[in-house]
């Protein structure tokens, strides 16, 4: 017989159970997802090297979500990948890359330029002439000045910090310019390199020559800016548009609204449709929500593309598939061998050889979420790579232990050897990928710690070889995208020895070897990307040969489309994100 | 009367002075022990030593740590200059510091926000109060019973599951399931039903845990306080119950509940950083979860300092309200 207390635990318990079941419902269920319009197909893997649903049907709403705001939204300062891309909406540049799916997005075609310039012989100057009827926003021509007094910004990086110094590194290797904030000359257009003896033509003189020199002009960096518009350090706040849209309203990490910019004309641009009334971005702070939101149709893609989070991933695999594509991203994912901290290339082939690559790719998320498996250090899209190179048998999959201890023996630490690897902690996957890669080197006796060192300081730590040395790093877990698609913009920040930098630095196994300088010089006079492809092919190798470092993946992401999207493509220009140049929504 | 406020009003300025000295230090110092240089934080991945050394003039990085706080404090009433690489930003006062994050000043960067923070904290916090003291009076009155045991169970799950679960699992019944509710800002001046509708999960939510906390206290002072000499007196005086709960046990149990309402409510002010992010609001905790991934120390500093000055303020205005609570209070 049941007492009072008795009964009152039971329907208490009962009660909990009831809420538990209903929560279990609610977690397994779903509405599905609210897109109650479609644009058209739906495919997985539909907007990979093909263009899915085209369309030029103007009007409507593009919403983008994403859970991390640009570096900055300044042409010239901006460094995130899908800052890049979506600049397109407010920059133009004299070159950019074509408007085509997959590798096609790699070719150079004009934009504010009539074609893609004269070169000289020598390959020292390039020449460009401006189309006629290109404006900004408020109906003044673009001139040639502009776009010299825009790219001259970058000289001034004690105020435009952040973005890429490519061309001071080209055209003023010895940054003998200031910057315009310091230029003494009246019309603030000092820099030599750059001359422009009218108002449509413009002049890049090169000290040296360099083969990827066009690819730098079509960065944002390169985007014109008008001298009475220049708001200095703020003007990340509100960009004056000389493309398609103009910004209506920003408010940092909450939101920003684009409207049509009545003063950009069609007819001088090939490679922006504009076929959105407005372009909206909404920040959010909760990740898995925002996934929710998408799958649910209220906005229509990340603006990040850093692909569907883990909560989220099993359900937009198994009931959206449709609403997917899933690309390579164009990243590699990989651990670097600080030399000063393991000098013996035996000892790094023994942590090389002893790695478990099935495993590294299962912690980044799997093939889908993670990657293919990488067994060398250029990604498939840049000319000269040789996904099929395996020098270490890593495409198998699973650990060497016997090259592994073979390689210890030869390293004179037959008994293993102490060491750390370096990982963010702000970056779960890559936390798992160190757990991964520690427990592997215990199986040869190689005992690695790791510490997680605070990843909003990456520059000043792993990008620090003293803090490196001193903190005794063997081993950094890192991933790297090219900032533009060939050997130099991938490479060589990574592996030329004269990239070597005290703070920020990238080059974190500190390989200088004169040789692999030397390809690289011979790489950047060459402008046929087919025999440069060839020289950062040797490059490579000589990398491989170094064992300075173990590639895991070749990153792919699991990114999201409303299916209101018309004309979605991703893009090999873009790091696989989808041309958001080109997308357009059913209303 | 006057005298205490003018003296409690000083002593919440030297607390905010050290408040602030101590924020900066700990931003000063940190890096340096860490071997690490914060205008590095700043700077993209081709960091330029130009750009370093430009950022770090700017934020006076170099400058002492008394220097730094004058700056600080001066540009608070002032504004001030930040100066460098051949260009001015004037932040005009009220002067927090400069974001070199969003290249905005840090009082319009969080302004804006104070609204969306206020809004939901004082929702909430009318929920709580009327919820968590009303149960813990009612349970209180009906010990033992199966009110107060379910009512206590309650509070118990409340006070144990965290917020960031709760709002999840709200945002995952009301929202994604039964499509009842959103959590979304919407401005009370634009639209005020879509402030009101956009706001009543995440107050419902913070009141949830809040209000468990605000029960079980009140249902223990309660207990308490009815088993004091003057309620029995007060009983024995032929006072209605009502009277005797209203007028005499409320009073002393509101007292310590006021104490604790005045921190809960100040710091949440001051950001309720999980329910913000969580429903992603746009409010000063918000703002304080970014800042902290980032490590944009001028907005991280000015949270600090806003939430302390909130929890003061809101302890000053508790000590004063105790007097008005409380007859044998007396404020000297």
């Amino acid at each position: 017989m049941m007492n009072t207390s008795s009964r009152r635990r039971i329907a208490a318990g009962a009660l909990l159970a009831a809420a538990t079941m209903v929560a279990t419902t609610a977690c397994g269920g779903g509405k599905g997802s609210g897109d109650a319009k479609g644009a058209g197909d739906l495919a997985f893997n539909g907007g990979v090297n093909k263009v899915l649903n085209a369309s030029d049907k103007k009007g409507g709403e593009l919403k983008f979500i994403g859970s991390q705001d640009a570096d900055s939204w300044d042409p010239q300062r901006g460094y995130y990948g899908f800052m890049w891309d979506f600049a397109r909406y407010y920059t133009r540049q004299l070159i950019t890359f074509k408007a085509a799916p997959g590798t096609g997005s790699t070719e150079l075609v004009p934009d504010l330029a009539t074609d893609t310039g004269k070169v000289s012989p020598d390959g020292l100057t390039y020449t460009f002439t401006l189309k006629d009827g290109i404006t900004w926003e408020d109906g003044k021509p673009i001139t040639a000045q502009d776009i010299k007094y825009g790219i001259e910004r970058i000289w001034a990086q004690d105020v435009i910090s952040g973005g890429p110094i490519y061309l001071q590194q080209v055209l003023d290797p010895k940054s003998e310019y200031k910057g315009p904030y310091k230029d003494k000359a009246a019309d603030k257009l000092g820099l030599k390199a750059i001359d422009t003896p009218d108002e449509k033509t413009i002049v890049f003189k090169l000290p040296k020559a360099n083969g990827d020199f066009l690819q730098m002009l079509a960065m944002p960096s390169a985007s014109p800016v008008r001298q009475d518009k220049d708001t200095g350090a703020q003007y990340a706040l509100k960009p004056f548009s000389s493309g398609p849209y103009k910004w209506d309203s920003y408010k940092p990490k909450q939101a920003i609204k684009l409207v049509r910019n009545d003063k950009w004309d069609a007819k001088t641009d090939t490679v922006r449709k504009a076929l959105p009334d407005k372009i909206s971005v909404t920040f959010t702070t909760n990740a898995d929500d925002m996934d929710n939101r998408l799958v649910e149709g209220e906005y229509d893609i990340d603006i990040n593309a850093t692909g569907v989070g883990p909560a989220a991933r099993q359900k937009v695999l198994q009931q959206h598939k449709g609403n997917v594509d899933n690309p390579q991203t164009g990243f590699i994912r990989y651990a670097a061998f600080p030399q000063t901290v393991i000098p013996n290339i035996e000892c790094r082939k023994a942590i090389i050889y002893a790695a478990d690559t099935r495993s590294l790719q299962t912690a980044r998320g799997g093939p889908q979420a993670g990657g293919d498996i990488a067994s060398n250090m250029l990604p498939p899209a840049i000319k000269g790579a040789d996904p099929k190179a395996d020098p270490y048998g890593k495409l198998a999959g699973k650990p060497d232990l016997a090259k592994a201890k073979e390689a210890l023996q030869k390293c004179g630490k037959p008994n293993g050897f102490k060491t750390t690897i370096a990982v963010r902690n702000n970056k779960p996957v890559e936390i798992a990928t160190a757990e991964s890669m520690q427990q592997a080197l215990k199986a040869v006796n190689i005992d690695a710690q790791i510490d997680q060192y605070d990843g909003a300081q990456t520059t000043g730590i792993i990008g620090s070889p003293k803090v490196v040395k001193e903190k005794g790093y063997g081993i950094i877990i890192m991933g790297w995208g090219a900032d533009f698609p060939s050997g130099q913009g991938f490479l060589q920040p990574l592996v030329d020895g004269r990239f070597i930098l005290q703070s920020g630095n990238n080059n974190y196994s500190e390989i200088n070897d004169p040789a692999i300088n030397g390809l690289f010089d011979q790489a950047l006079k060459e402008t046929d990307p087919a025999k440069a492809g060839e020289l950062y092919k040797q490059i490579n190798t000589k990398v491989s040969d170094a064992a300075i470092y173990l590639p895991f993946t070749h990153e792919k992401n699991i990114i999201w489309r409303s299916s209101r999207l018309t004309n979605v493509y991703t893009a090999d220009a873009y790091n696989g994100r989808y041309d958001y140049a080109s997308l357009g929504v059913v209303k | 009367m006057l005298a205490y406020i003018i003296r409690r009003l000083i002593a919440v300025v030297l607390m905010l002075m050290v408040v602030t000295l101590v924020t900066l230090s700990i931003f000063f110092l940190i890096p340096k022990l860490t071997g690490s240089d914060p205008a590095t934080m700043f700077v993209g991945k081709q960091a330029d030593p130009a750009a370093i050394e430009g950022i770090r003039q700017k934020l006076g990085l170099g400058d002492p740590i008394l220097v730094q706080f004058w700056h600080f404090v001066s540009g608070i009433f002032a504004g001030r200059d930040y100066v460098g690489g051949g260009s001015t930003i004037h932040c005009e006062a009220p002067c927090f510091g400069y974001s070199f994050k969003t290249e905005q000043d840090v009082w319009t960067m969080l302004s804006d926000r104070i609204p969306v923070t206020l809004s939901m904290v004082i929702g909430a916090a009318v929920i709580w109060l009327l919820l968590g003291v009303s149960t813990g009076v009612v349970s209180a009155l009906k010990r033992g019973t199966l009110i107060d045991r379910t009512a206590m169970v309650t509070a118990l799950a409340g006070v144990s599951l965290p917020i960031y679960f709760t709002a999840m699992l709200a945002m995952f019944l009301f929202r994604t399931q039964l499509g009842w509710l959103d959590a979304k800002w919407v401005p009370i001046s634009e639209n005020p039903g879509g402030w009101f509708m956009g706001l009543l999960l995440p107050w419902v939510t913070l009141a949830f845990l809040y209000a468990a906390m605000y029960a079980r206290l009140t249902r223990a002072t309660m207990l308490e306080v009815l088993g004091e000499d003057y309620i029995r007196t007060a009983r024995a005086k032929g006072l209605t119950e009502p009277v005797v709960l209203g007028k005499h046990a409320m009073r002393s149990t509101m007292t310590p509940i006021l104490t604790i309402f005045g921190m809960d409510f100040g710091a949440l002010v001051g950001g309720a950083v999980l329910t913000e992010t969580a429903f992603s609001l746009p409010g000063l905790g918000n703002a304080a979860f970014s800042a902290v991934g980032e490590r944009d120390l001028p907005v991280i500093l000015a949270v600090t300092l806003i939430t302390a000055a909130c929890v003061v303020f809101a302890n000053l205005v508790v000590d004063l309200l105790y007097a008005v609570i409380d007859p044998r209070v007396r404020l000297a």
